[in-house]
């Protein structure tokens, strides 16, 4: 995948999570859970969700990297390569 | 409709043993990562203490009650919009005590104009105290109690203490010697925006998931009671229930975290270092409740949803947990709540220890429960004067009813201290595919408490079962 790819699906998880999410003023480099209004219980669905999808297995101590957009591109990229 | 055991399959990915909200949400969660799921329970009828039983007409709700505005997401996200849209707001909260008397919608707007206007409190304080419990998490420091957290604020003020704690004290059985954690996730959670019940009752509710779970494929069983998690070579293998062994990779156990460890998978599956911290856990109190139901064709003055009141001059922990204490919620069901069942019923709760019930001879047994209905309806006429004549059921609950029908340690109505949240989140480190969901911590008990905890189990065993494919 590439890394716009990677963007829109984690984008297409957080819509499914929240309809009413606003991605138009989305910073990319800013935290996800200050300007969407996720909480734990959201990132956890983020983190089955990948796994359902890509069958990715995202550790505990990994979720930090899921906080923003970005982030979440860079952790996922290697992982998602192949896919 | 739940199946008979003898339809079960011999083989599943995944085996939960009881039908709390946890346990239901877990199963309902792995079925929707696509593992094959059966669903074990004792009782006939599915839903752990989120329960109700029927007398002469009325319906009787045991533990709804009220829960936080989060349900509406949570029942959005892990069940479905059909179940989401019977949530509905109680709008009256209600305060009688020998120190203040007030209804509130029990959201922070509210609760701030009333600290501010009745208790005299700085605004700039009642802003710092409510942006602190909102910023409490989990990896929080531990040791400060939810007694030092008041008196930080409003020291000295224990009418404010009162004011503070006795709901929760109600909603999850803590105390003002919990961690401050325990109280302020909780209370940020109704603070959010009040206090919700789900329209249709308990009985809509179930039926409800049942229908979603067969949706998505579980097997779902009543009347199988499971003797034993089967464990070999440290690795969970299945459960033995009614005579028969089932297998499975991951067993899911919604039956109480000590009854788990110590009846279901046996001490001997575990490590010493883990099974001190087992021993180590507290449960959590248990609760009396008394069932009033007004007879078909009465009525009575709507005067709010969920009454607090006590005749105690002050807020006790002890007090509240005493066999005769003078503090009580009761939880008022008007025709609202079932739209079409015309009745109004009301259920009186207080918290209670299991060793003020148990091993009383039978007739001492029934004479103490008889005087609890009686100081009831003492307190009863205080709100509803004239309500004796219009009573025709009268029942009341004890620790060891509650132990009865949910095999509970202890009949505890509000699972664990603290402690047990560490040890169920550990288990399935120690035997690897046995997982464990139920309320534990204080934290993860009510009812949002429990789905969501279920789904954060669910987590777990679907990232187990995966990596068991992988390799």
């Amino acid at each position: 995948m590439t890394r716009d790819q990677i963007k829109d699906l984690i984008l297409d998880i957080i819509a499914d999570i929240d309809d009413e999410a606003d991605f138009d003023t989305l910073k990319s480099d800013q935290p996800l859970r200050d300007q969407l209004d996720l909480d734990s219980m959201d990132f956890l669905d983020i983190v089955m969700e990948l796994r359902k999808r890509h069958q990715l297995q995202i550790p505990e101590e990994d979720y930090p990297e899921l906080a923003s957009l970005d982030s979440c591109v860079n952790y996922l990229e290697p992982l998602l390569k192949d896919a | 409709m739940p199946v008979s055991l003898n339809n079960a399959a011999d083989q599943y990915d995944a085996i939960v043993i009881g039908s709390g909200l946890g346990g239901l949400t877990t199963a309902n969660r792995l079925a929707w990562c696509g593992h094959k799921v059966l669903l074990l329970e004792f009782h006939h009828q599915l839903g752990g203490l989120a329960t109700w039983f029927k007398r002469r007409g009325h319906i009787f709700d045991i533990s709804l009650h009220g829960f936080p505005y989060g349900m509406v997401k949570t029942c959005k996200k892990y069940w479905n919009q059909e179940i989401m849209n019977s949530i509905v707001q109680l709008k009256d909260i209600v305060f009688d005590n020998p120190q203040f008397s007030l209804t509130t919608s029990f959201d922070r707007e509210d609760f701030t104009s009333i600290l501010r206007e009745k208790f005299e409190v700085p605004q700039e304080v009642i802003d710092r105290f409510f942006s602190t419990v909102a910023g409490m998490n989990f990896y929080d420091d531990q040791t400060m109690t939810t007694r030092e957290l008041f008196e930080e604020f409003f020291p000295g003020r224990s009418d404010i203490h009162r004011l503070l704690m006795e709901p929760i004290t109600y909603a999850n059985g803590s105390t003002l010697d919990d961690p401050a954690i325990t109280y302020g996730i909780v209370f940020s959670n109704f603070m959010n925006r009040g206090v919700f019940t789900f329209e249709g009752g308990t009985d809509t509710l179930i039926s409800m998931m049942v229908a979603e779970l067969e949706k998505n494929g579980v097997t779902i069983c009543t009347r199988a009671k499971v003797d034993r998690i089967v464990i070999e070579d440290g690795r969970v293998c299945g459960v033995e229930v009614n005579g028969r062994t089932i297998s499975a990779p991951s067993v899911i156990s919604n039956s109480g975290i000590t009854n788990t460890i110590f009846n279901l998978a046996g001490r001997q599956s575990f490590s010493d270092e883990f099974m001190a911290r087992a021993e180590a856990i507290r449960v959590n109190n248990s609760s009396c409740q008394v069932y009033i139901g007004i007879r078909e064709g009465a009525a009575i003055e709507y005067k709010g949803d969920l009454l607090f009141t006590s005749t105690a001059p002050e807020f006790s922990s002890e007090e509240l947990l005493d066999s005769h204490t003078c503090s009580k919620t009761f939880s008022v069901y008007y025709p609202k709540t079932r739209p079409g069942h015309d009745r109004y019923t009301i259920v009186a709760s207080m918290n209670s220890r299991y060793e003020d019930w148990t091993g009383l001879e039978r007739s001492d047994y029934e004479q103490k429960k008889e005087e609890l209905i009686e100081r009831t309806l003492v307190d009863l006429e205080r709100y509803f004067p004239g309500v004796r004549d219009k009573i025709d059921w009268l029942e009341a609950a004890t620790p060891v009813t509650f132990n009865r029908y949910t095999l509970h340690t202890r009949g505890t109505s509000f699972g664990t201290k603290f402690e047990g949240l560490d040890v169920s989140r550990s288990i399935f480190k120690e035997v690897p595919g046995l997982f464990h969901v139920g309320s534990v911590g204080i934290i993860m008990s009510g009812w949002l408490g429990a789905i969501n905890y279920g789904v954060i189990v669910a987590n777990d065993v679907d990232a187990y079962l995966r990596s068991r494919e992988i390799h």
